[in-house]
């Protein structure tokens, strides 16, 4: 077969996007950015506390009616060190490995947060390890859930 | 339902980490035309067109309009859907649906991907909550290894039992010419394979592909009338579980249980392990070759090594999954549900040249993806 030249074309799109967190994540937010306070909210049917709190419950499609302050430590539920490289859509750039990707059941909490833990050994890590929130410091924090830095192991 | 509904065409692409020949619209228009010739048909029959894919890979988001003049739907009642990971199985579910209301007899459904158009992980990032999930959550892979890491913890698994789960599928996948990755690889290979996101290495997770995938579901009088051999949908079940990630029960895969009881029920399966002829496991990462197949009661959990290691699912084994090479051979994702039911097809049309279960009555296939959902679609030899 004859070859033929064939044409990539590359566009890098740089698109802003607005994300309203709504009522209940404004709240989650606000008490991390000025108190560190982790917020969850408890289903009043089945009992279950949630992290993020949420508007509703999905299995009961019941609201929450009770907020509650979780700790802001727990267990390592599951996790992966993250060796490959990839563009992270949240920069437009590489994020940077290895790194730690984690579950972590915080004590009073019926369900996982998804977030970060500073330790990159698999053999330091394993599900139902000890862990708790690092937060960054006054005057750094902004209304994300990356004012919590990441979760550290506690030995 | 208002009519039966039989599987009468099957056309897929040859996959490939790159198809630079073509474009989305002459991928898909390969499978559709592979499809109608399989079927004897021409565009003209096809009363309606199910296409999908997961549009922020190729960043096209009319894809039903854009992809019109390939896919041949025309002037046709056109619709497109996307459920991530299970697009493929929810458009066969879809077309289903649509010829068993009997408001169209012929419908032609399409998957279709080329993930080599953008950054996988990247793009499959962007699929979770931007405000709570986006930040730390690291595409598929880690994604599922969350999953293996607690499954592994619990019943004392052992990374040799996932990579013989691999070793299977590439060595099914030599069988079959379609699939991306054709060469068979050794317990060893994989073990020493680069750790991508522990305790999961490269030849633990299947490939980006692209590719296209193209069915036609037939009611029953066109199914006979076109059709000596149709593969007949039994029953299908989904599970479409939760918003956020830390929301799923990692130790066990919920969905997936859920569904398939539901099908068992229906269907008076009691010993599915015994009952079914061949399984289309949509299965992304070789540990849930080992877990997965605990949730659909092939044998209690933490015991699914035995059977891995006993050949009791390869060629030739009471229960053979994936004799395509699956998901770890080829995953052009929204294709890639689509393509195990047009190979769990061909299997009850006794046409899977070079891949062929012998005397298949029934073939199981499934979907996954999202927060850990799942869909399931039973095809058998006689309308149910």
């Amino acid at each position: 077969m004859e070859k033929v030249e064939l044409i990539h074309l590359r566009q890098d799109v740089d698109l802003p996007y607005h994300w309203a967190a709504g009522r209940y994540g404004s709240m989650m937010l606000r008490a991390l950015r000025d108190r560190k306070v982790i917020l969850g909210n408890r289903c009043p049917q089945c009992n279950k506390v949630y992290v993020p709190p949420r508007v509703v419950c999905g299995p009961c499609f019941v609201q929450p009616s009770e907020v509650v302050e979780l700790s802001p430590a727990g267990i390592l539920a599951g996790y992966s060190v993250v060796n490959y490289p990839f563009i992270d859509p949240e920069t437009g750039q590489k994020r940077p490995v290895p790194y730690t990707y984690a579950y972590i059941k915080l004590d009073g909490c019926d369900n996982y947060l998804s977030h970060l833990v500073d330790e990159t050994d698999p053999s330091r890590l394993y599900p139902g390890v000890r862990v708790e929130a690092v937060f960054r410091p006054d005057g750094e924090r902004v209304g994300r859930l990356q004012d919590i830095l990441h979760f550290r192991v506690v030995d | 339902m208002a009519q039966r509904v039989g599987i009468i065409g099957f056309g897929q692409t040859y996959h490939r980490s790159h198809r630079d020949d073509v474009n989305g619209v002459e991928l898909i228009n390969e499978a559709v035309r592979a499809a109608l010739e399989d079927a004897g048909l021409t565009i003209d029959d096809i009363d309606a067109v199910v296409i999908g894919n997961m549009d922020h890979f190729e960043a096209v988001n009319y894809v039903d309009t854009w992809s019109v003049d390939g896919s041949g739907a025309w002037m046709k009642p056109l619709i497109k859907l996307t459920t991530g990971g299970t697009t493929g199985s929810t458009l066969g579910i879809a077309g289903y649906h649509h010829a068993a209301s009997g408001l169209f007899d012929v419908v032609l459904v399409i998957g279709w991907e080329k993930n080599s158009e953008s950054d996988t992980t990247g793009a499959i990032i962007t699929c979770s909550d931007p405000i709570f999930d986006r930040f730390s959550f690291s595409g598929a892979l880690p994604g599922l290894a969350v999953e293996a890491s607690a499954y592994i913890k619990r019943y004392g698994i052992k990374e040799e039992d996932a990579a013989r789960v691999a070793v299977r599928d590439r060595a099914h996948g030599a069988n079959n010419p379609y699939a991306q990755l054709q060469t068979p690889v050794t317990i060893e290979e994989v073990m020493q394979s680069p750790m991508l996101s522990w305790p999961i290495k490269l030849l633990d997770i299947c490939p980006r592909s692209d590719g296209a995938a193209a069915v036609i579901f037939a009611g029953e009088r066109k199914a006979r009338q076109l059709c000596s051999q149709p593969a007949w949908v039994h029953y299908t079940a989904v599970r479409h579980s939760h918003t956020y990630f830390g929301d799923v029960d990692y130790t066990r895969l919920h969905t997936l249980e859920a569904a398939v009881q539901e099908l068992y029920h229906h269907m008076g399966i009691k010993e599915p392990l015994k009952e079914l002829d061949v399984v289309e496991l949509y299965q992304p990462y070789s540990f849930a070759g080992l877990k997965w197949i605990e949730a659909m009661g092939l044998c209690k959990p933490g015991e699914s090594p035995r059977l891995i290691w006993d050949g009791v699912t390869d060629m030739g084994g009471e229960l053979p999954f994936n004799p395509s090479g699956g998901v770890i051979c080829t995953n052009c994702i929204g294709a890639t549900g689509l393509l195990r039911i047009g190979e769990a097809a061909l299997q009850v049309m006794d046409r899977a040249i070079g891949r062929q279960v012998p005397d298949v009555n029934l073939a199981l296939a499934t979907g996954f993806g999202g927060a850990y959902w799942s869909d399931l679609m039973l095809l058998g030899k006689k309308p149910w």
